[in-house]
Order: C-alpha cells, then sequence, then structure tokens
C-alpha cells in the first residue's frame, strides 16, 4: 500500500522526522545515559558557554544543559501528551454532546465550561496539583482537567455548525440515530481544526508543566524537565541565554514538529484534499 | 434597442481580443478561457452567457483586472477600453495606479450576491460615497447630495432615511439596487453585472432587469451582462456571447441566437430552458428534450388511481417560530412561517409548493417530515397521523418518506464515500447489508445513470449534477412513496438540470413516486406538476391543477409572479419599467397574533383560492 500524498510532502517528513526523532530521544536517552549525568553539578563552570566539553553549556549549578534537555524529554514528553489526550477524552464528547444538542443542556454546560475558562489554566492546574499532593499522575491529571474546558469550546462551536448542515440533515431524514449523527457525520468534520488546536495544547502543556514545576508541584528537582529548566534559566538570560535557548528549542521543535504532523495528518484524513 | 448595424459602426465602449487567461493550480497550469474576442458598443447590452466553468466570470473579471487576485495570469489578447477623452488604452499593460482610477470610474461593477458584497460595518452613504470622494473629489456634503439622487434613480423609497442605514438592514432587492447605485456613481462607460439577479426573486429581479435597462439607456452606457439564464439573456440582450469552456461557441444578436443557433451547443443549451407556457394544453408533465444525448423514451408520468385515498394529508399546518428578546430571553414575537397549510397529494402525483424566497415553502416542506416541529395541525402519510408518533416511530415513518435537498454540495457528507452515503437509509433501517446491499447500491447508481467506479468516491469529486443524482439514489434506496424535492434542481445547470428533471419523471413513472416539489422556479413547475400551491407569506394562496393555475392564475399575487417571469424568447420581452418598489410585508407578528381566517373559494372544480376577509 502506497502512503497518501500528504503524508509524502515534504512539511509531513520533516514533521515525522522531528516527533520521531523527540519520541527515540524521550524513550532511549534514559536508557542509555546514565541518570545522574542531569544532576552533576560542576561548581567551576557555572553558567559555561557551550564548549567542546559542555556542547550546549552549562546552568547556574554547572549541570550539562546536554544531557540535562536529553534527559528531560521524557518527563516533558509524557506528561504533555497524556495531559492533551486526557482533555481530548474528556472535552470530545462533552464538546459534541453539547453543541450537537444545543438548548438547555448546551446552555448549562457552557456556563460550566466558561466558569472553569475564566480561571488561568495554570492557576486552576494549581489547584488541583495543590489538593492532589505532588506526583507524576497527578502533575498528567492536573494540566488534563485544566486544559478541557478550552477544548470543550472549540469542539462545541464546531459540532455547533456542522449539525446544522444540510448533509447532517439529510443523513437525519434517511433515519440516522443521534448516536449514528454525532458518530459519523459530525466527528469526522470537526477533527481539522480539533487535530491543530491540539499540537498547541501540546506545546502549551510543556510549558504549564514548567509552571508546576517551578512552583514545587510538578518535577521535583532536581530531576529535569524542559519546563524546569526554561523556569530555572530566568535570572540569567542577560549573562547565559543558552540556559534558556536550549530547553526553549527543545520546546520549540517539538511544537513544530507536531504542528506540521498534525497539518499532514489533516490534510491526509480530509479526501477533499486528495 | 440600439441598432446593431449602427452599434457596429461607433467606437466601441471594450474590446476584448484574443484573451486568454491562464491560472496556476496544485496540478499546473489550468487555462480559464481562451481566445475570447468581443467587443461592446455605446448603449449595446451584450450577453455573455454559459455553465459553470464556461469563463465568463473569468473574462469580466479580466476585464477589471481582478482575474489577477484569484490567482489568474492573462497571458496573452488585449483588452481596448476607450478612454473619456477618445484615447484607447490597454487594459492588460496598465498598472495598478490607472486600474484604480478606472475601477468604480469608468468601468462599475455588481456583483452576484448583495448579501456579502456590502461591507456590514458601513452605512450605506459611507459605502456610497467612497467612489465619489476618491475619483471626483468631491466634499463629503456634495458627495452626500449626489448620493441622494443615485438611490432616487436606482428607486430607493425614502433615500435621505436609507443612507444612515446599515446592509443588514436592507433587503436583497435593496441592497442589489444600492450596490448598482455605487456601480453607477461616477457615471461609468462600461458597467459589468456578474450575475446581478441569480440570488434574487423572481419579482425582485424583474425590477432589477428593468432598472439596468433603464439606466443603459438614459446614460448610453454600455453593458456586459454575464448570466447562465437563457430567460434573462432573452430579456436583456442585444448581443449574445455564448461560452463553454473557456471557449466562445457562437456569438451574434439575440434574435439570431435564440430563433437559429448555429451551434449544436448553443441549441442544446435553449433546448433544455424550461420556457413558462410550454406546457398550455398538456395534460401531464413531460419530459424535456436533450438534443446532442441519446432521446430517451420516457413516457408521460400519469397519476395512478386515487381509489386507494391520498398518500399525503396535510390539514391546517402551521410552523411558528418564537423570537426571543430583551435580558430573560423572553418570548417577544412569531415568525409565522407557515400559517394553516392544508392540500392532499395522490399517489404516482407530483405537487409543487411554488412562491419566493421566505414565503414558508421550505419550512411547510421540513415541517411535514418533521424535521422541524410543526406548531399545530394533522400531517397523515397514508392514514398515519405523524404528529403523534414519538422519536423511534418517527424514525421508522421517515422511510416511506425522503428528501432530497437544494445544495448537492453541501447535502453529502464530505469524509464518507458515496457508496456508505447511499447506504445510509438501509443500514438505518435494517433493511439490507454486506453483499445484498452492494448489489441494491450498485442497482440505484445503475438507475440513476452513475457510473458504477463512483460508489467508492468522495462527494468533491463529483460535478453538482452527479452528487444531486447520489442524493436521489439515497432517497431512493429504501423504496419511498414521497420525496420531498426542497429546490432540487436549483443548484444545477440548466443542461444538467433538464437530465434531473428527466430523471425523477421516468422515476416517478416507474416506481408510482409521489413529489412533493418544492421549487421558486414558475417554469420547472409548469414543467413538472400535475398540481400547484403558490405560497405567499406562509399562505397557500392558490391551490389547483398545473392547468388551472397557469393557464388561469385567479390570486394577485400568482398573476404578479407569471408576469415576473422573464420568458427565454427575445420576442416576448415583459419589461415593465418603474415598477414601483414595494418591500414584502413582514411574517413576524407579536406573541398572540391571530392571523385573520382566510376562506378558500373553489372558482372552478378543484382550483381553490384564498380570500381574506380585510
Amino acid at each position: 500500500m502506497t502512503l497518501p500524498r500528504q503524508l509524502t510532502s515534504t512539511k509531513a517528513l520533516i514533521g515525522f522526522t522531528l516527533v520521531f526523532g523527540i519520541l527515540l530521544i524521550a524513550i532511549f536517552a534514559p536508557l542509555v545515559i546514565p541518570a545522574d549525568y542531569a544532576t552533576r553539578m560542576d561548581m567551576r563552570a557555572r553558567l559555561a558557554p557551550p564548549s567542546m566539553a559542555h556542547w550546549f553549556g552549562t546552568d547556574q549549578l554547572g549541570r550539562d544543559l546536554f544531557y540535562r534537555v536529553l534527559l528531560g524529554a521524557r518527563t516533558s514528553i509524557v506528561i504533555a501528551t497524556s495531559a492533551v489526550l486526557m482533555s481530548i477524552v474528556i472535552g470530545l464528547p462533552l464538546g459534541l454532546v453539547s453543541g450537537f444538542f444545543g438548548g438547555r443542556l448546551d446552555n448549562v454546560l457552557m456556563r460550566i465550561v466558561d466558569t472553569l475558562l475564566a480561571f488561568p489554566a495554570l492557576l486552576f492546574a494549581l489547584t488541583i496539583s495543590a489538593i492532589l499532593g505532588p506526583s507524576f499522575a497527578n502533575t498528567i491529571l492536573a494540566i488534563g482537567i485544566a486544559f478541557t474546558p478550552f477544548l470543550a469550546r472549540i469542539i462545541r462551536g464546531e459540532a455547533m455548525r456542522v449539525a446544522q448542515l444540510p448533509y447532517v440533515e439529510a443523513a437525519r431524514s434517511a433515519g440516522a440515530s443521534n448516536f449514528r449523527l454525532i458518530v459519523w457525520h459530525v466527528l469526522p468534520n470537526i477533527m481539522p481544526p480539533v487535530i491543530v488546536q491540539c499540537t498547541i495544547s501540546l506545546a502549551f502543556a510543556i510549558l504549564a508543566e514548567a509552571g508546576l514545576s517551578f512552583l514545587g508541584l510538578g518535577t521535583q528537582p532536581p530531576e529535569a524537565s524542559w519546563g524546569l529548566m526554561i523556569q530555572a534559566s530566568r535570572d540569567y538570560l542577560d549573562r547565559a541565554p543558552w540556559t534558556a535557548l536550549v530547553p526553549g528549542g527543545a520546546v520549540a521543535l517539538s511544537v513544530l514538529g507536531l504542528n506540521m504532523l498534525g497539518d499532514a495528518l489533516r490534510d491526509a484524513l480530509d479526501p477533499r484534499s486528495k | 434597442m440600439i441598432d446593431t448595424a449602427v452599434a457596429e459602426a461607433s467606437q466601441p465602449v471594450v474590446a476584448v481580443e484574443g484573451l486568454r487567461v491562464e491560472f496556476d493550480t496544485d496540478d499546473g497550469v489550468v487555462v480559464g478561457v481562451k481566445d475570447v474576442s468581443f467587443r461592446v458598443a455605446p448603449g449595446e447590452t451584450v450577453c455573455v452567457v454559459g455553465e459553470s466553468g464556461s469563463g465568463k466570470s473569468v473574462t469580466s473579471l479580466s476585464l477589471m483586472r481582478l482575474v489577477e487576485f484569484g490567482g489568474g495570469r492573462i497571458t496573452e489578447g488585449r483588452l481596448l477600453l476607450t478612454r473619456p477623452d477618445d484615447t484607447v488604452l490597454d487594459l492588460v499593460e496598465a498598472d495598478t495606479g490607472v486600474m484604480q482610477n478606472i475601477r468604480g470610474n469608468e468601468i462599475g461593477m455588481i456583483f452576484q450576491e448583495p448579501m456579502t458584497s456590502l461591507n456590514p460595518v458601513f452605512t450605506i452613504e459611507r459605502q456610497l460615497t467612497d467612489g465619489l470622494r476618491v475619483h471626483r473629489g468631491l466634499d463629503a456634503a456634495a458627495a452626500r447630495k449626489r448620493a441622494v439622487e443615485l438611490m432616487q434613480e436606482v428607486r430607493i423609497p425614502e433615500p435621505e432615511k436609507r443612507l444612515s442605514q446599515y446592509p443588514h438592514e436592507l433587503s436583497g432587492g435593496m441592497r442589489q439596487r444600492v450596490m448598482i447605485a455605487m456601480a453607477m456613481a461616477c457615471r461609468p462607460r462600461l458597467l459589468i453585472a456578474d450575475e446581478p439577479t441569480t440570488a434574487l426573486d423572481v419579482t425582485i429581479q424583474a425590477e432589477i432587469l428593468a432598472l439596468i435597462d433603464r439606466l443603459k439607456t438614459e446614460n448610453g452606457m454600455a453593458v456586459l451582462f454575464i448570466t447562465h439564464d437563457m430567460a434573462v439573456v432573452a430579456q436583456m440582450a442585444d448581443r449574445v456571447v455564448v461560452m463553454f469552456r473557456g471557449d466562445i461557441v457562437e456569438q451574434g444578436p439575440v434574435e439570431e441566437i435564440f430563433a437559429a443557433p448555429k451551434e449544436e451547443y448553443t441549441r442544446a443549451l435553449l433546448a433544455a430552458v424550461p420556457r413558462l407556457g410550454d406546457m398550455r394544453g398538456k395534460a401531464a408533465p413531460e419530459p424535456l428534450r436533450i438534443p446532442g444525448a441519446a432521446e430517451v423514451a420516457i413516457k408521460p408520468a400519469k397519476t395512478l388511481p386515487a381509489e386507494s385515498g391520498p398518500l399525503l394529508e396535510v390539514r391546517n399546518l402551521v410552523t411558528q417560530f418564537p423570537i426571543r428578546g430583551g435580558i430573560f430571553q423572553r418570548h417577544v414575537a412569531n415568525v409565522h412561517a407557515v400559517e394553516n397549510v392544508s392540500f392532499t397529494l395522490a399517489r404516482g402525483e407530483t405537487m409543487a409548493l411554488v412562491g419566493e424566497s421566505g414565503c414558508g415553502k421550505s419550512t411547510c416542506g421540513r415541517s411535514i417530515l418533521r424535521l422541524i416541529e410543526p406548531t399545530s395541525g394533522e400531517v397523515k402519510l397514508e392514514g398515519r397521523d405523524l404528529s403523534e408518533l414519538d422519536d423511534a416511530a418517527l424514525r421508522a415513518a421517515r422511510r416511506n418518506m425522503q428528501m432530497v435537498f437544494q445544495d448537492p454540495f453541501a447535502s453529502l457528507n464530505p469524509f464518507m464515500r458515496l457508496k456508505a452515503q447511499v447506504a445510509e437509509p438501509l443500514t438505518n433501517f435494517g433493511l439490507a447489508r454486506g453483499a445484498k446491499a452492494d448489489e441494491l447500491i450498485a442497482e440505484l447508481f445503475e438507475r440513476v445513470e452513475l457510473p458504477l467506479e463512483f460508489m467508492r468516491r468522495f462527494p468533491h469529486e463529483l460535478s453538482g449534477g452527479q452528487r444531486q443524482r447520489v442524493a436521489i439514489a439515497r432517497a431512493l434506496a429504501v423504496n419511498p412513496k414521497l420525496i420531498v424535492a426542497d429546490e432540487a434542481v436549483s443548484a444545477l445547470d440548466v443542461s444538467v438540470q433538464a437530465q434531473v428533471l428527466n430523471l425523477m419523471m421516468s422515476l416517478q413513472e416507474e416506481r408510482g413516486l409521489s413529489y412533493l416539489f418544492i421549487s421558486h422556479d414558475m417554469a420547472v413547475v409548469e414543467r413538472v406538476s400535475h398540481r400547484v400551491g403558490v405560497m405567499y407569506l406562509g399562505r397557500l394562496v392558490e391551490l389547483g391543477s398545473r392547468a388551472q393555475v397557469f393557464e388561469n392564475p385567479q390570486h394577485d399575487y400568482t398573476q404578479k409572479l407569471m408576469s415576473a417571469v422573464p420568458i427565454a424568447d427575445p420576442r416576448r420581452r415583459n419589461k415593465g419599467d418603474g415598477r414601483p418598489f414595494r418591500p414584502l410585508p413582514s411574517p413576524i407578528h407579536p406573541v398572540g397574533y391571530k392571523p385573520p381566517p382566510g376562506e378558500f373559494v373553489e372558482v372552478e372544480p378543484g382550483h381553490f383560492v384564498l380570500k381574506l376577509d380585510d
């Protein structure tokens, strides 16, 4: 079987390479590199610029940024992906039902969502995390729940638009049940914007994890995560910009890769683009 | 009308010579139009007519050099415009500044969609005076004065009041008048009208056509009129340019084109157009003749004997939509969309509901299927009252009544293969699955004359006509007794429309189907229906057999509607100018409003006319 054209375009290939590469690092870096490479301090080389000894330089405690960024990948990627998946699992059915049926149900659900949206997602995650206590699983839960209202809002809007299109009415007049209408006629047609939104959410989830970590509720130092590294770099930006650029670059590359892959995926799923 | 000989002798306002426009697409270069040449003389209307994809709009956009904004390139040819100082300019060579000065000043343009071609956030005054201030350098007061004159010229009542209004406060017909006023603002030498009446109702269309014609005569302006509608061509044109797939097929004076078309394509195009009055004296609907295509032998569809009782009975159907307002979303008023509609439909019969937009004909069709919940009234299908059914029973009952929708581009799910879409009702009603379903679907595809390999395709790969065939196949899959066809052919090109109408008629004859045919097109309705109901403001104002309604219209509104229909015959022009603009009364009434009780008078057996006592 040959791949659809959309998955062999340059954009798709770059996206796929980036995402695949980062996944490989996230999976294999902790297996290959001894864990203490990320936490070993070299006080004589604090805030050292990139050199042959430290490829990406060092941070304020003289820890090697190259190893930290590699070893931090797993934490960041796992937390972000799981959190976004979780927000899809909760937000998708919620938004679909709300947008499809409309009326009173929609009103009630959306007022709840609006209330949750009124809190900054990070503050919200922080509260959840504070109640549940700091742990890896709770961080995922907190970010996942915090990101749900936004996604539910987008899905609801799309579902509402699609639900009143003629082909949904046509399927209804052909005897389709509500369940069938939602799954077969509404869901596939709202996927394009949802995919794009999810790739953006992933970037924000990586940063949200950083925020939680900074406040002592996410990843616990001295363990490495990209978000934590960006937070830590804040005080040294003028003297040692690489401390922010290295983890920032890692986040940017992941988001870029996911975005391109998401676009390609969206095109591949849409029969009209063939 | 200007004598053609005179028109040719004088200097043309615009001469298109050997125009070729190409578009760069993902699949390489696509030629939009090739080797197009024609000229438009002062005081002359040249109609460019063709079906979708014929390149007629590309031609008009090229003249404004707007085609470049749509990704097109003019690769060959000249566009010679005679300037006010009698010099001739090749628009292809003109630079941006010159073009900006010409657009709206020397060439005015009217677009198809009056609803979207005005900017919703500016007042009418702002939009109307913009061109005057830019091109004529008028100050605010002078521009406003001129704007009022222009509004009077296009016969807009209360011009001062209208100037301060926003586009959404005006009806479609009014907006198109504003568009015309804008195009006329700087007294252009050439007016390009690109399908200016396609989105409008027939009575409004008649007014707008008359208006354009009057402005042309008064100002000696040249008009380039783009349309797909042969009837409008017959009413408007001095000369006609027929286009097909980017090529000019034929051009000549309008009488010649209609009386003795030289080319096969022109003949086919003309034959496919149903003309109002063609069916005079005929007892039953008759398929259209399509030259070029193999002559389809369809026996005239006949009504089945009515002994088994009517298929569909509609009694006192009322559908109202609440309007809510205020902070507490109080119920402040109702839209009376369908008001006390009653009729019956026999087996094997086509009943047409005809009327203008907003008259409630579509809502009526949807209320019958309960796709919209009617407010009150009774709908019986084979003696069974649909309004009492619960959700499950209603779904089961829909097996006998299917719907074909207007827009074939929107009524098919873009993410589903056509086979799955036609299988939809079979699956939903648990009628067939697996190999048996495949077989049934293949038969349906054959019946609607679609190649079997289309089963695996997606909707976007098909043309409009092909999609509508799929929609018909889907409706037929469960062998329904009633098909509600809501403007089912309105979005199609005439030749395709004729084919789909013929298909529908032959299916009716073969399967004894009943159609509720909802349409705004009087000529099509005359062609296909046994009985006709005319709707106006939610009410059925006249009901009778086709012959009764079309040959002896009794209600004022029916007569008005009939006289407004353009006829595809240049010898029968029905332009009455100076039709006063009368806005349609609003169907919105406060809560508790009781519509006047109307009474149906039977003027002859089976022919009813609504008389309101006021």
